[in-house]
């Protein structure tokens, strides 16, 4: 490589040439000898106090405004100051151009890890994998915001912004309940969304004409010949999108309310993938990010110092504290995903007997970047550790698994732990709880009584007798019942439909839908 | 590839300042306590400093459904001992909760920042200032000068030079006043000519353009400008503010706290309105002294009751430090009402003659103890005497208190009360 031998930045001062050269370096490792195929790169430097404001519009460079986002730059500013709480050293964004911030008090070792980091590591992960190649549109969600930002605004001025705030609440409170989990016919298009909506309002204002108003109704058609079978097959039930169903079939929802409710929609939909693959994502550009810096230190591009300030703060990102110890959270994403891409990489180049038995189709197969791009492509975080995670790295973790049942008496009991019999039974639970399915409460649309009071059904289906928690159902329930305008009634069933609790809340006075 | 780099850390900051702005409307009522509560525990000038509040999540909270309970499955690193089969304790429930449901419950009660304007802000918005401020600007003018453009007269002190060569620059352009090289140049030629005729043609064109520039003087009286400058109402900047109390035995700590407590609520306001602001504390028993505010809250102090020497003491203190012209004067007077009774003339007169002529505002406050309510009261001396004063036509504004709650509304009364009587 041409430029090798040169050192690429010397102590911990930068300027934007070295970050261009940094970049560049970089991007010979990632293209030649990763393989990577990036998005183009934009390279942002902000300040610790944009990285707040960053913080608060859940990352994004630009986002509608709405009094959630202020508490939480409040709560997080708060314990900024209080030293509470690090900020992170970069953002990256789902987007093309991909843009990453960078925050200008890093040292320059730390801009190579970030750039490394996001720049090469993320922005591979979002433009290969295929959950984000199905839900998300990197090209256009950035014209989408700034056209959701706008049309909101809009809206507060035309309807006032306490009514758009009280939309804005009730959909954030269905903003889980909004996404949809399997792909349907169609692919996203942000833009072609964009210009619909717009298409659409001027549609509504080319033909009004008030007139229509003063027409007597036509008799409704006898609702008798409607059967419950076939009511439901019209209104696409059971449906477990309630806020795509209420923006569909809500009956006095005005139209901007229901463009509102598509708005936080169609951005909860942008972030699905992000919760399914926090360990894949994390993990590969962990692993990337220390492949490349590695290079660079072998090429004799990073001083020796430098290295060792980097690798500091690589071993403080891959921590993975005991579940005994004080500071234990959970699996940390970066440790375990960063774990498993090296661990994969040893079974590709050296494995064991084990390892043959186990991953018979990569065991020795050579080809280390080739098999993990792959599996970068083509995995989710549930997917991706029922199929990958190796007896040789639940040893290491010293994994175990515990089952709490409440009814039983005698504690909890350990159900599995690191040796032969358990390996599977820990693999299959840890990948469980990855799984969106037993993370998010399965919720459904099932009816709507069109022919009595128009109550809407709604049955959550419980998995292993977890029920929800009362107090937050009942406002959440309270906020879809204001948009939907009459009741709404939540049915929690067990497996065996079994009716465990049911809720029916009424839309208050000064409801949403007027 | 191409790659951009974008130095975003000069864009304005930010961002969230509407996010934040919404967020304190939303949380308004809860804010507002959370500032009341936490502006007791305080100094008079240090409630201006805003600072730290705590709210209750109630109506802020954003619920989602969430689930609890059930049977859970966990897979944990880092295991030392544990065997398939082995039973372990439960932890206590506090434990077991922390890393199970966890989220929405350890937001209960949040924490944050407010910048003085914010605290200030949030403190005074129900006592509705807006109409008072203004109104009390009004009152508090006098006469300032500022710059007003430029006039063709004026006095030869205020020329604004840089005006008058401009005009007169313009002018010579206009009117083709020859330029001094031009002259020079045509001189040059005509000493190096020989040529008879064309010397004659030289010297007709020189004397042309000097009796041009003869003609058209380098500036010229139109040209001049002067500095024009109005006199415009201006407010006067600074205001002191009296805090006279009794500290006679008879005044309880009760009742000093009450006394401090609108006297805060008198500075932040004054704070608000003016760039300056004076406390001038003055405490009297059968006789009266200037102290600071420690001595004036704390300070241990007996003897009889005399109203008149503060009043005298406030006098002297005015007639030497404060100039009533410069200087908005404020007194907030707080007593349990006992006044000798011989002293009562003396301080209707030193009220009526020296004090309320200079004061743009003059308050009493009646504080009473905590059990008695304000209109079991019976009338007290002084309160008879200022409520003669007052139906005399004086401004004076007087209420009596004997609860913390009422601090508020009696300020806010106060207020209201004086500028519905002016409009009388």
């Amino acid at each position: 490589m041409g430029s090798s031998g040169e050192l690429l930045f010397d102590g911990a001062d930068w300027d934007f040439q070295t970050l261009q050269r940094i970049h560049d370096a970089c991007e010979e490792v990632a293209r030649k000898e990763l393989g990577l195929d990036v998005y183009p790169n934009q390279i942002e430097v902000i300040t610790a106090e944009q990285m707040l404001d960053a913080y608060s519009s859940v990352g994004m460079p630009l986002f509608y405004k709405h009094w959630s986002f202020g508490k939480q730059f409040a709560f997080q500013e708060a314990s900024y100051r209080k030293g509470l709480m690090g900020l992170a050293y970069e953002i990256v964004i789902n987007s093309s151009p991909c843009i990453s911030y960078l925050m200008e008090e890093n040292t320059a070792t730390m801009q190579t890890l970030v750039i490394a980091h996001a720049a090469f590591g993320h922005n591979h992960f979002f433009k290969n994998n295929y959950l984000f190649k199905q839900w998300t549109d990197a090209e256009g969600i950035l014209d989408y915001l700034e056209f959701a930002k706008g049309y909101i605004a809009v809206c507060e001025d035309r309807h006032g912004r306490e009514t758009v705030e009280r939309t804005l609440d009730a959909a954030h409170a269905l903003m889980s309940h909004g996404v949809d989990r399997y792909p349907g016919k169609k692919t996203l298009d942000l833009r072609a969304e964009e210009k619909r909506a717009g298409e659409r309002r001027q549609h509504e204002e080319a033909v009004f004409n008030d007139l229509w108003r003063t027409v007597p109704n036509t008799k409704a058609k006898s609702k008798a010949t409607l059967t419950a079978e076939r009511r439901r097959a019209l209104l696409g039930l059971p449906q477990e999108n309630i806020l795509y169903f209420l923006e569909k079939t809500a009956p006095r929802l005005q139209g901007w309310q229901r463009e509102l409710i598509r708005i936080v929609r169609h951005i909860a939909q942008y972030f699905y993938p992000q919760g399914q693959t926090k360990v894949m994502n994390e993990g590969t550009a962990t692993y990337v990010h220390y492949r490349i810096m590695s290079r660079l230190h072998q090429q004799g591009r990073i001083t020796d110092g430098n290295f060792l300030e980097f690798l500091q703060s690589h071993t403080n990102v891959v921590f993975q504290p005991e579940f005994d110890d004080r500071r234990y959270s959970g699996f940390n994403p970066y440790a375990l995903g960063f774990a498993m891409m090296q661990d994969i990489e040893r079974i590709v180049k050296t494995p064991e007997d084990e390892d043959r038995a186990w991953f018979p189709d990569i065991a020795g197969k050579g080809d280390v970047e080739g098999v993990l791009r792959e599996i970068w492509s083509n995995y989710r975080d549930e997917s991706f550790i029922n199929q990958f995670l190796s007896p040789a790295l639940i040893r290491r973790f010293r994994m175990f698994h515990l089952h709490d049942d409440p009814a039983e008496s005698q504690g909890i009991k350990v159900d599995a732990i690191h040796d032969e019999r358990g390996y599977r039974r820990v693999r299959r639970e840890l990948a469980r709880q990855y799984d969106v399915g037993f993370v998010d409460a399965n919720i459904e649309v099932v009816d709507v009584d069109l022919d009595g009071d128009r109550r809407l059904m709604l049955r959550h289906t419980t998995v292993k007798g977890a029920q929800l928690n009362e107090t937050d159902t009942r406002r959440v329930l309270q906020h879809l019942a204001d948009l939907w305008s009459y009741d709404v009634a939540l049915t929690e069933l067990d497996g065996t439909d079994k009716v465990l609790k049911e809720y029916v809340v009424s839309p208050r006075a000064a409801a949403v839908a007027a | 590839m191409v790659m951009h780099i974008v130095d975003r850390r000069l864009n304005p900051g930010s961002k969230s300042l509407e996010n934040r702005q919404r967020f304190l409307r939303r949380a308004k009522a809860l804010v507002q306590g959370a500032v009341k509560k936490s502006s007791q525990d305080r100094d008079i000038k240090d409630v201006l400093e805003g600072g730290e509040v705590t709210i209750p999540l109630d109506g802020m909270d954003e619920p989602r459904f969430r689930r609890e309970g059930g049977t859970r499955d966990m897979v944990l690193p880092g295991n030392k001992k544990f065997v398939e089969g082995d039973w372990l304790q439960r932890p206590n429930q506090s434990g077991a909760k922390g890393s199970g449901a966890g989220e929405g419950d350890s937001e209960d009660a949040f924490r944050f920042v407010l910048s003085r304007e914010e605290f200030v802000d949030l403190f005074l918005d129900d006592l509705e200032l807006p109409d008072l401020a203004k109104r009390k600007l009004a009152e508090t003018e006098s006469e300032g000068i500022r710059r007003a453009g430029y006039a063709t007269s004026g006095s030869p002190a205020n020329i604004s030079i840089s005006r008058t060569v401009s005009r007169a620059l313009a002018r010579r352009v206009a009117l083709r006043r020859p330029r001094k090289d031009e002259v020079e140049a045509l001189e040059a030629e005509l000493a190096e000519c020989d040529d008879e005729t064309r010397r004659r043609e030289l010297l007709a064109q020189l004397e042309a353009l000097k009796a041009k520039v003869k003609r058209i003087p380098f500036i010229d009286p139109i040209d001049i400008r002067y500095r024009r400058f109005e006199t415009v109402p201006k407010p006067v900047a600074q205001a002191v503010m009296f805090c006279l109390m009794d500290v006679s035995g008879s005044m309880s700590e009760h009742m000093k706290d009450l006394a401090k407590r609108f006297y805060m609520l008198l500075y932040v306001f004054l704070k608000r309105r003016y760039k300056h602001v004076e406390i001038v504390f003055i405490r009297h028993t059968d006789r009266a002294e200037e102290v600071d505010e420690d001595t004036f809250f704390h300070g241990p102090a007996s003897g009889g009751t005399l109203v008149s020497s503060a009043l005298v003491a406030m006098h002297d203190i005015v007639r030497t430090r404060f100039r009533p012209a410069d200087w908005n004067i404020y007194a907030a007077q707080a007593s349990d009402g006992d006044n000798m009774t011989s002293d009562s003339g003396v301080t209707g007169h030193l009220l009526t003659d020296k004090i309320l002529p200079v004061c743009q505002f003059f308050a009493y406050l009646e504080v009473g103890e905590a059990a008695n309510y304000t209109f079991d009261m019976p009338d007290s001396s002084l309160w008879t005497l200022y409520e003669r004063l007052r139906n005399e036509g004086q401004p004076l504004s007087m209420r009596k208190v004997s609860e913390r709650g009422e601090i508020f509304p009696v300020f806010q009364d106060l207020f209201k009360r004086r500028t519905s009587q002016e409009r009388v």
